[in-house]
């Protein structure tokens, strides 16, 4: 059975018809011990059946290892997107984008097509003096309605810059890495393991923050 | 598997993509909030024929939060976010642009209105405004809270809820929105234990429900006193008023749902508040200064509720009117 109806379907295709560019998604699984990786992979079947304009291509973390470190792939499921030349933008999904998270989901395959509006200026100029790399993760709950904004906010920056590394890391199917993080209110944005703030932020913080990292 | 797809997408990419906000007109009337009462009032200001524009940094509000509404006229049932859709999607066939994640820093009177100054420095005019700023959740203002919060001290039990699976945790307050919450959480946690100071506020008919849950314990006329914990929260200290006495409640999760207090942060020194904080409004929705209006959860009308926020917006949106109208 299907795991996006009809209607589902419908508003998708809708959506996508706005796409711009070609976009791949490279989906990591694992053999054994995974959850949710069977249905990930079932739910990008269908979304890449839905436009002209998305490819699929699946990847095993530990047999396709190298091909995990170029996207910084660590964990299982994990929806990598890549843009019109293959590259890796760093948007970055670990664990199923499904509940709310299609809302930072199908905005991610919009925005690496090419389909999204510039940063305004001041930040812009903020994103293009960083000069060390920049991991951003982003803990969500399925069922959290203004999770999928940060996460959304997160990925926006990281189009912009190649410094940065933006994943949605879905906090119940990576609950050791949560509780290592003392994820207990969502959504939780870390940044380089170091430094931290809870709530969908108006992007200027989630700037003032990376500040830090510099 | 539940897709939980904003219907609104389509309006923010490509060929359905509604008017940007321009930033340099003046506007009619500017409404800052895109709460029901925000919504509600740009439905009724774009119908008047007047230039009208919304700035916005959390689209819904509060409602979004909500898991159900299920008292709002018309719609016997709808979650929050749901609502809030049916509310843009309204709102968005008649094109009224929104400025969004913006917040605004400031505002001023000059000959031709008002100029309002957002957070990044930018200045939007306009010759009214309607003030629909909403509410955040009200805390608690006991020790431990500020420091455990994130850390087991939650205020939205739909987010935070499934981080909680199987575990045992306490919901603070007794109207509709703490009562909800414990019937969502009893799903998920072990155990929900429900502590407020004094007694049920909510509707009767949620309050039967929550009874129904076998692993929900009720304690009224109690009061928190501290959150503890090591690095987490692993309790709280609650003293009961009948007995006088004081115990611990071994918990890791406090979702703390005891009502709301008004946004009032950019009017506080230039509209009179009452002494809760919240923008006095007359009947027609008119604040202390001339030109500016106000509306929902953060005017002093009573009963927070969607229906009277959404309501008090349409009434303020036709007063700017008339007061456009006269000149």
């Amino acid at each position: 059975m299907a795991l996006l109806n009809e209607q589902l379907q419908g508003q998708l295709k809708e959506v996508f018809g706005s796409m711009k560019n070609e976009i791949t998604l490279a989906v990591f699984t694992k053999e054994g011990d995974c959850y949710s990786c069977e249905e990930t992979i079932s739910f990008m079947k269908e979304i890449e059946a839905l436009s002209d304009k998305i490819s699929l291509e699946t990847y095993d973390l530990e047999k396709d290892s190298e091909r995990a470190s170029e996207y910084n792939v660590v964990m299982a499921p994990s929806i990598v997107l890549l843009d019109s030349d293959k590259k890796y933008r760093g948007v970055k999904f670990n664990g199923i984008p499904a509940g709310h998270e299609i809302n930072s989901f199908i905005p991610g395959i919009l925005e690496v097509s090419g389909a999204g509006e510039a940063l305004p200026e001041q930040l812009m100029a903020q994103v293009s003096a960083l000069n060390k790399p920049v991991n951003i993760k982003v803990f969500v709950t399925l069922s959290c309605p203004h999770c999928a904004g940060a996460v959304q906010k997160a990925h926006k920056l990281a189009l912009e810059s190649d410094l940065i590394d933006a994943e949605m890391v879905e906090a119940q199917t990576f609950d050791e890495l949560s509780n290592k993080f003392n994820v207990s209110s969502v959504p939780k944005i870390v940044i380089n393991d170091q430094y931290e703030f809870v709530g969908n932020q108006p992007l200027e913080v989630f700037l003032e923050e990376i500040a830090k990292t510099q | 598997m539940d897709f939980n797809l904003d219907m609104n997408l389509n309006d923010q990419y490509g060929k359905n993509k509604k008017a940007t906000f321009d930033k340099e007109a003046l506007y009619d009337i500017l409404i800052i909030g895109s709460g029901p009462a925000g919504l509600s009032a740009a439905l009724y200001a774009k119908r008047k024929g007047l230039k009208v524009g919304v700035v916005s940094n959390k689209v819904g509000g509060q409602v979004v939060d909500t898991t159900s509404v299920e008292n709002y006229l018309g719609i016997d049932f709808a979650t929050g976010e749901g609502l809030v859709e049916k509310f843009m999607h309204h709102v968005q066939t008649l094109d009224v642009p929104m400025l969004k994640d913006a917040d605004v820093k400031s505002f001023e009177k000059t000959e031709s209105g008002f100029e309002v100054t957002l957070g990044r420095g930018e200045i939007i005019k306009s010759k009214t405004l309607i003030m629909a700023t909403g509410s955040k959740p009200r805390r608690l203002g006991v020790k431990g809270e500020d420091a455990f919060m994130g850390r087991g001290v939650a205020y939205c039990a739909i987010c935070d809820g499934p981080l909680f699976e199987g575990r045992d945790v306490v919901v603070a307050g007794g109207g509709n929105s703490a009562v909800e919450a414990a019937i969502d959480l009893s799903k998920i946690a072990n155990s929900v234990t429900l502590v407020h100071r004094s007694e049920f506020r909510a509707d009767q008919i949620i309050i039967d429900q929550l009874k129904k849950q076998s692993n929900v314990t009720i304690h009224l006329q109690t009061e928190i006193q501290e959150v503890f914990g090591d690095g987490l929260v692993s309790g709280i200290k609650v003293l009961d008023k009948a007995t006088g006495e004081t115990r611990e409640l071994k918990i890791e999760g406090l979702f703390v749902e005891i009502g709301y207090l008004p946004n009032n942060q950019l009017v506080i020194d230039q509209l009179d508040l009452n002494n809760r904080g919240e923008i006095i409004v007359n009947a027609l929705n008119e604040t202390s200064m001339k030109g500016v209006f106000a509306a929902g959860d953060v005017t002093d009308t009573p009963y927070k509720q969607i229906i009277v926020a959404a309501s008090e917006g349409a009434k303020a949106a036709l007063t700017a009117n008339d007061y456009i109208n006269r000149g």
